[in-house]
């Protein structure tokens, strides 16, 4: 199936793309900064603002470090908030989607009510409270480095996986499988995890693969309002937040951070549609 | 119909105060209180400290709390803000209508823009036109919004100049930016007129704002339009000798905008979350920067009141969504 799947794939020329240039992105934020030697701690005045040039191409911030070399450090880090935001939010949304689909009734309209109230809340200012009090150190645990963001962007985006998984499970229940998985004997969760989660795995993965995409902006939003990853750990975002004051003397500070988000979204949304289109099960070969 | 519009209304009101509790919880968890500050300052007497905290309640049990909370709101006390002293709906109400004029004019623009696009990218299907604007609606999706705003500011604001400037339209002397990086009016000698001051100071922000929902509003159009060219009433329509236009519009173009109506219900959220962005970026005097203002400082009375108003506002919009949804498929009904 998987070889199947990487045929149709392979024909998505933007899918490719898209994957040559995440590639690229990730290889760039693991391997720059550790080949070059990368010390955030080393500044230098003399070199602030500097514009692109063949020495730096592109640019020095503030404190003269190269923001080739920092954009992709801090690439490191918001490419695994995206990852990990979505893993989350994927595992919470299946959660609430499978028991909702699955056993239907009471549940399913007391899950999905829940979840439709969450989307009636604004999720960015939601998403700027929840920061601000797990920084505040509500849960102990989670109040430091990435564990807060990741969390608050998980929780609002899963209602969109949970709905989507809800829909599968409700056609998928009724198939002959789970019936004859029912007559020998498997306990219910047994044929939630093992006979229907397989077959509702294909929009999961796509939303997954967008997902990314979103949990990528969220942060970096959430960090150039201030309120995402705190300074000195770099994030794609809060490298933007201060750039809008420099935007007079030193453009390029906000138009590199900013471009590697938008090309990474681009890359990880061109995946995700070659991956809906691969997966979809009515393609005629 | 009717039956149904004061179910949802009926509905409303409870889902109103689950917003509510949850919104107190939200706030009652942040670590600061009205009299922390004071709890340092060598002036205050610890019977002073006793006084205030009686008065303002602060040790009472949480549902004390809510309940003292929520019977004020509801007769119109929001309370006053802890940073400004106001009343939270004054200066709520000084910023609300901002937001909506911002988004609002966004909103409007971008469906505009967008239905015409959709509809003739879908007509065209796999022509240049369409291919183009397909990749480019993929791209307005994708991109960071607040970075695109950075980048409207660098390109208008600080890098091009307005040739007007000097002029009777712009007596502000030259150099002027082509368009301003901020404010809803310009607050300095030489303001232009009212209307062209107005405008000039929409564009850019009215830009960040609808681009985003610009591409997602003519993916839907496309999308549903092609889906409804491949049925058979069209087909029909045109065998009966209907000119194309009279297809397109009358037919093809009522249902293909069906799906496009929730979306647009489902939109709603987000316009605040991106007015929020855009005024930041933009200096603009609504209701998102007062949010991203009042959460830094703390002010939390103000917090609760936008948040209130926020969930009010979405869950009106989508009762309105649910409506113009059921009025335009027939097939709907709602009992």
């Amino acid at each position: 199936m998987l070889s199947l799947t990487w045929r149709h794939f392979r024909k998505h020329k933007l899918a490719l793309v898209g994957m040559t240039i995440l590639g690229l992105l990730v290889f760039g934020t693991i391997v720059i900064p550790w080949v070059t030697h990368y010390d955030p701690g080393k500044t230098s005045i003399l070199n602030k603002y500097l514009s692109p040039s063949l020495d730096n191409l592109m640019g020095t911030d503030g404190l003269g470090r190269d923001m080739l070399i920092r954009s992709m450090d801090g690439g490191r880090i918001s490419l695994l908030i995206g990852l990990l935001a979505m893993l989350l939010a994927i595992t919470m949304g299946t959660a609430v989607g499978s028991a909702a689909g699955f056993y239907g009734g009471m549940i399913d309209n007391l899950l999905m009510r829940f979840a439709d109230m969450m989307l009636t809340m604004p999720t960015l200012f939601v998403a700027i409270l929840l920061t601000q009090l797990l920084r505040a150190g509500v849960i102990p645990f989670l109040s430091a480095g990435i564990a807060p963001i990741v969390l608050v962007v998980a929780l609002t985006s899963w209602m969109g996986v949970a709905r989507l998984v809800r829909a599968s499970f409700l056609s998928l229940k009724e198939k002959e499988f789970v019936e004859a998985a029912r007559m020998s004997g498997a306990s219910n969760f047994r044929i939630i995890i093992r006979h229907i989660l397989p077959n509702a795995l294909s929009p999961i993965i796509v939303a997954a693969t967008l997902r990314v995409g979103a949990a990528i902006i969220t942060e970096s939003g959430l960090s150039y309002l201030g309120f995402g990853v705190q300074p000195p750990t770099p994030t794609w975002g809060n490298m933007l937040k201060n750039a809008q004051a420099e935007l007079d003397y030193a453009p390029w500070t906000a138009i590199f951070p900013g471009l590697l988000i938008f090309l990474t979204v681009i890359a990880v949304n061109y995946i995700g549609d070659g991956l809906r289109d691969a997966l979809d099960p009515r393609h005629v070969d | 119909m009717t039956r149904y519009i004061i179910r949802r209304l009926l509905q409303a009101i409870p889902l109103l105060f689950i917003i509510s509790i949850i919104v107190f919880a939200l706030i009652q968890v942040a670590p600061n209180n009205p009299i922390a500050a004071l709890q340092n300052n060598p002036n205050i007497t610890p019977q002073d400290l006793l006084r205030l905290e009686q008065e303002y309640g602060i040790n009472d049990p949480l549902p004390l709390k809510y309940w003292k909370w929520v019977s004020q709101t509801v007769q119109g006390n929001w309370g006053d803000s802890f940073v400004t002293h106001r009343p939270v709906l004054t200066e709520i109400g000084e910023r609300l209508p901002n937001t909506l004029y911002l988004s609002g004019i966004a909103f409007f623009l971008a469906l505009l823009i967008a239905i015409p696009i959709g509809m003739i990218s879908a007509i065209k299907q796999y022509s240049i036109f369409d291919h183009i604007v397909t990749t480019i609606a993929f791209m307005g999706q994708s991109i960071p919004i607040f970075w695109f705003g950075l980048v409207l500011i660098i390109v208008f604001a600080v890098n091009m100049q307005n040739p007007f400037a000097g002029t009777p339209l712009f007596p502000h002397p030259a150099p002027l930016p082509l368009f301003p990086g901020g404010g809803m009016t310009w607050l300095g000698e030489y303001p232009p007129e009212p209307l062209v001051d107005r405008i000039w100071h929409l564009v850019l922000p009215v830009t960040m704002l609808a681009v985003f929902q610009l591409a997602q509003h003519v993916r839907y159009m496309r999308a549903g339009m092609l889906d409804v060219l491949q049925m058979d009433y069209v087909r029909t329509a045109r065998a009966k000798g209907l000119k194309e236009r009279a297809v397109i519009l009358g037919h093809v173009f009522k249902n293909a905008a069906i799906p496009l109506v929730t979306v647009i219900a489902l939109e709603v959220p987000s316009l605040f979350n991106g007015a929020l962005f855009t005024e930041t970026i933009f200096s603009w005097p609504g209701m998102g920067r007062l949010f991203f203002n009042s959460a830094d400082r703390g002010d939390y009375t103000v917090l609760m009141g936008i948040l209130m108003i926020s969930a009010f506002l979405i869950i009106f919009f989508n009762l309105i969504a649910d409506i113009a949804y059921a009025f335009l498929d027939p097939r709907i009904h709602y009992d």
